[in-house]
């Protein structure tokens, strides 16, 4: 197969076009600006999604350099409360929101059908207006901020706070539509990964032998579906809450506000595991690469991934210990919260394993998934004190609390993205980015995340509530603070580090090869970057690691059309080919309707009317999007 | 490497916080009271657990990654049979030990938890206390069932040393959450919903705590001072609290009243044994006794108590207090006034 992709192509006048010439004519998006607009090509979708998440990243980090700055000194000046009220909501909301699952999601799906052999995602104009709704979520989110009514009420929302007796104007309706933007998007992005690990894996694929990482995005996409269900579902109450007076939340009228917290939490935990499978699951990809083995203990991993993302559902009502809700019904959720540590230790003993028996080198990758392990794991073990009733009465609403989700956060979550971008990015880019300064990035960032979040372990244990825009002086807080805004700054130089290395890298960066470090799976063996078709002949699997236990004469598959899009369909559990199935052209309806979902969003923050006129805002786009087209004869 | 210096460094920051010079007053590793004991307790279990299980699994990394050195890239490694072996074992004895470990800290807490249940039943007849969380202070009503013998204050908790208090804890808005961490973990106000929290000073002190659930604007600032007394001294303070105000003992006082009773103060805040009764400010009828202003944020002195007065809001910026213009004689009054409030 290689050999046939490095076969010149010129175009001789007189002669047929060639299999791949015909490829890339079938599979081309429209020049310009209309095929910006119409792309349905999972691998450019996934590239916007990246660089719009991490626009975000960098703008919410800037919300916290602006925070901590402001917490520097006792009684600081730089922001009066009601903006810093903005500023952590907006933070909180962004990172979690529009940086975090959609991050990680957008990996997965560039990445999984290039691993699991596939032509495009599964249903890909749906994964078009997936971006457009995320795009308008975030856009709402941030020039509400700039305009100076970005929501103030918490990433969290609790009630009473969050209804129009003490939250009036538009600033919480924002969060709530932008809670319904991002919802639709993860949801479908979700729908895409699981439909595509289910349906479209190379034959020979089986489920045993799917990599880690697909498996890590299978069982976040599968907890995704029921998470984000919910809290859209909520967010839509809290809406409803505001705008026509149902009393879902409002105790004055038969409404509880502990609803609120057990259906935001049975959303928000499971969310920390959606960011921290994709997580383990870049550990599991870039590891092969750098030990020169597969990952040790494949089934025990793959078990721990799936008996997380169970786990991750029963362990919600540690976020509401304090409620006074639950006494000692609250052990069930203690244990089960404990116990979710179980299958992550031996995910990292495996891991460990697997450097042990292996060949370590010591490339930026894989210094990211060293920073995982030293800073991931303080999280887990503060995890573990959190479980606890009594401890948690103590720490629970403090700087503790900030510090652990930071540790989990950024250590479970963004040191392995980091790993994953720089071990992926000569294969979205074609071009390997800087050693030198991918080490630089690296220490900045590790000595940043420790300055910045040890100290508030210190700080909640000596009384510091979370979520102040200052604090007195003479409560012994002033030197921990101040160390944690120099590592603030510290983590912003890091990123800034990193903007270079990347922009440094795309203009004149080293040319990457197919494969640059010899790894495992399925996504190197097609050039880099991937063309539109992904493989011109998708592969047939033989083996665990696809490429390693790949032999001289593999099969390939053929038989697939050349002059329209046409993708392989297997079994579920065997990956036996199953069917060809018509992949649809670009078109533009996506974009259409995500503009009318966007007009009917921001009404229905004004007014119920909107229910009327956005449905037959949405019905044009819809009913061409879904008419049904005479296939042309070929 | 780093890695090694990391865990020292989580080792030993409990220990260095322990003897380093943080504020006494409002520290979880500091307690005062029983429950807060009991809790610090299982603390230290914590880490003395975890403490072995980071330096443990760094070194076994550190080791992992340093064995072969920066060999040759590309050769794969098939490990042998033996070695894969070799690796399961040590791999199903260290999730063994994590499970063992989990387990034992399981049982601990477990134990904690029923203790602490358990120190909020028996004992002497406790003290019952609402406190009322209000954006953004404190109300605090010392509930006696005998006639006469209750009555209300703000922003200070005063509770006599070794007997068990109980907090019916109320609000009237938003949620708050009462946390005074030298004498125990924290519980929320919820609204609809009447949650208790039993606490007992073991000794006497100040001990600050500050609401720990996010409420609006100036939840930063709303602080509440614990006043752990000898038995004798509370029933002293208490009896005085219990009266009304003294009438104005001097002139400049009398004309401070009527400044009070006309202006705006009296539209929110009540003084016994005046017209004043308002009830959505805090209770000023001893304000002059209490250690701080504002809920725990200023000291409470002449100068400060002036500052409140005439421009509350870039003190407390969104804070329901409105500024008040007063000629300067009136304000001198006033504040004559309000100090003889004792």
């Amino acid at each position: 197969m290689t050999a046939v992709a490095e076969a010149p192509a010129d175009a001789g006048a007189t002669r047929a076009p060639t299999e791949r010439e015909r490829l890339e004519r079938t599979w081309a998006d429209p020049p310009g600006l209309w095929g910006w607009l119409t792309t349905v090509d999972h691998k450019r979708i996934a590239a916007r999604y990246v660089v719009t998440a991490f626009v975000f990243f960098a703008l919410g980090g800037i919300d916290a350099l602006v925070m901590r700055t402001q917490l520097a000194v006792p009684e600081g000046r730089v922001v009066d409360p009601d903006r810093y009220a903005q500023l952590f909501t907006v933070h909180g909301t962004n990172m979690m929101f529009l940086f975090a699952v959609p991050v990680m999601l957008a990996v997965g799906l560039y990445m999984v059908p290039l691993m699991v052999g596939a032509r495009n995602v599964a249903f890909p104009r749906l994964n078009a207006l997936g971006y457009w709704a995320y795009l308008a979520g975030g856009t709402l989110l941030w020039a509400s901020l700039l305009l100076n009514t970005g929501p103030d009420q918490g990433w969290f929302s609790y009630v009473p706070l969050a209804l129009s007796e003490y939250s009036p104007g538009k600033r919480v309706d924002v969060w709530a539509q932008m809670i319904t933007f991002t919802e639709i998007s993860g949801l479908i992005s979700a729908v895409e990964i699981v439909v595509t690990v289910l349906k479209c894996r190379a034959p020979g694929m089986t489920l045993a032998r799917m990599p880690i990482f697909v498996w890590a995005m299978f069982v976040t996409a599968m907890m995704v579906l029921p998470s984000l269900a919910v809290i859209a579902t909520a967010s839509q109450m809290l809406a409803m809450d505001r705008l026509v007076d149902t009393h879902f939340f409002d105790v004055d009228r038969g409404g509880d506000a502990i609803l609120w917290q057990h259906l935001f939490w049975w959303f928000g935990h499971p969310e920390v595991y959606i960011v921290f499978l994709p997580g383990t699951g870049f550990v599991s990809a870039v590891l092969p690469a750098f030990t020169r083995r597969q990952v040790f203990g494949y089934p025990a991993v793959v078990m721990a991934t799936i008996a997380t993302g169970f786990l991750g559902f029963g362990v919600w009502v540690h976020h509401m210990f304090v409620s006074g809700v639950l006494h000692q019904a609250g052990s069930f959720f203690t244990a089960a919260s404990v116990l979710i540590t179980i299958p992550t230790a031996v995910q990292i003993f495996c891991w460990i394993a697997t450097i042990w028996t292996g060949r370590p080198r010591f490339g930026v990758p894989f210094l990211f998934v060293l920073g995982f392990f030293a800073t991931f794991i303080v999280g887990g073990l503060t995890g573990v004190m959190l479980a606890s009733i009594p401890l948690d009465q103590q720490v629970h609403d403090s700087y503790f609390v900030v510090a652990h989700l930071h540790y989990v956060l950024l250590g479970g979550g963004v040191f392995p993205l980091f790993a994953a971008v720089y071990y992926w990015f000569p294969k979205w880019t074609g071009r390997m980015l800087g050693e030198r300064l991918g080490k630089a990035h690296f220490w900045l960032w590790f000595v940043g995340v420790q300055l910045t979040f040890f100290p508030m372990h210190l700080l909640g244990l000596a009384g510091m509530p979370r979520r102040v825009y200052t604090y007195l002086d003479g409560l012994g807080w002033n030197g921990l603070n101040a160390t944690a805004t120099v590592g603030a700054w510290v983590l912003a130089l890091s990123v800034a580090a990193f903007a270079f290395n990347v922009v440094h890298a795309l203009r004149r960066g080293a040319r990457a090869d197919a494969d640059p470090w010899g790894a495992d799976t399925l996504e190197w063996a097609t050039p880099s970057p991937p063309p539109p078709y992904n493989f011109e002949r998708p592969p047939v699997v033989q083996g665990r690691a696809a490429l390693w236990s790949r032999t001289p004469d593999a099969p390939v598959v053929v038989g697939l059309s050349t002059e329209r899009r046409e993708i392989l369909v297997t079994t579920a559990y065997d990956a036996e080919p199953d069917h060809r199935h018509r992949d649809p052209d670009p078109s533009i309806w996506p974009f259409v309707t995500a503009l009318s979902v966007s007009v009917f969003f921001v009404a229905l923050m004004f007014t119920p009317w909107a229910v009327v006129s956005g449905s037959a805002l949405l019905l044009p786009p819809l009913l061409a999007w879904g008419w049904p087209k005479r296939e042309r004869a070929t | 490497m780093s890695v090694a210096r990391r865990a020292r460094g989580l080792a030993a920051a409990p220990l260095l916080l322990a003897g380093c010079s943080l504020n006494r007053f409002q520290s979880a590793l500091d307690p005062a009271g029983t429950q807060a004991s009991r809790i610090e307790r299982l603390w230290w279990l914590a880490p003395a657990l975890a403490a072995p299980a980071y330096p443990l699994t760094m070194a076994a990394l550190a080791v992992a990654t340093g064995r072969r050195g920066r060999a040759p890239a590309l050769p794969r490694v098939e490990p042998s049979p033996a070695a894969e072996r070799r690796a399961t074992r040590w791999v199903a004895a260290a999730t063994g030990a994590t499970v063992v470990v989990l387990f034992v800290f399981l049982a601990a807490d477990l134990f904690t938890g029923r203790a602490l249940l358990a120190l909020g039943r028996g004992g002497d007849r406790p003290l019952h206390v609402r406190v009322t969380g209000v954006q953004w202070w404190w109300r605090v009503e010392y509930r006696d069932p005998a006639p006469g013998r209750s009555m209300t204050t703000a922003n200070e908790l005063r509770i006599p040393v070794g007997r068990p208090v109980v907090l019916e804890l109320e609000t009237e808005d938003v949620i708050h959450s009462f946390w005074v961490p030298a004498l125990h973990g924290k519980r929320d106000h919820v609204p609809g919903r009447h949650n208790t929290l039993t606490l007992r000073a073991d000794r006497p002190g100040v001990y600050r705590g500050q609401c720990a659930e996010y409420c609006g604007l100036q939840h930063a600032k709303m602080g509440i001072d614990v006043v752990a007394m000898p038995p004798r001294a509370f029933d002293a303070w208490y009896a005085g609290q219990l009266a009304d105000a003294a009438p104005p003992a001097d002139s400049l006082r009398a004309e401070g009243m009527r400044a009070f009773l006309s202006g705006p103060c009296a539209a929110c805040h009540a003084v016994r044994g005046t017209p004043a009764s308002a009830q959505s400010g805090p209770d000023l009828t001893h304000v002059a006794s209490r250690r701080s202003l504002a809920a725990g944020t200023l000291p409470n002195t002449r100068g400060h108590l002036a500052g409140w007065i005439v421009d509350p809001q870039s003190l407390k910026p969104g804070t329901y207090m409105p500024p008040n213009d007063l000629p300067a004689p009136a304000l001198r009054a006033l504040l004559a006034y309000v100090e003889g409030l004792r």
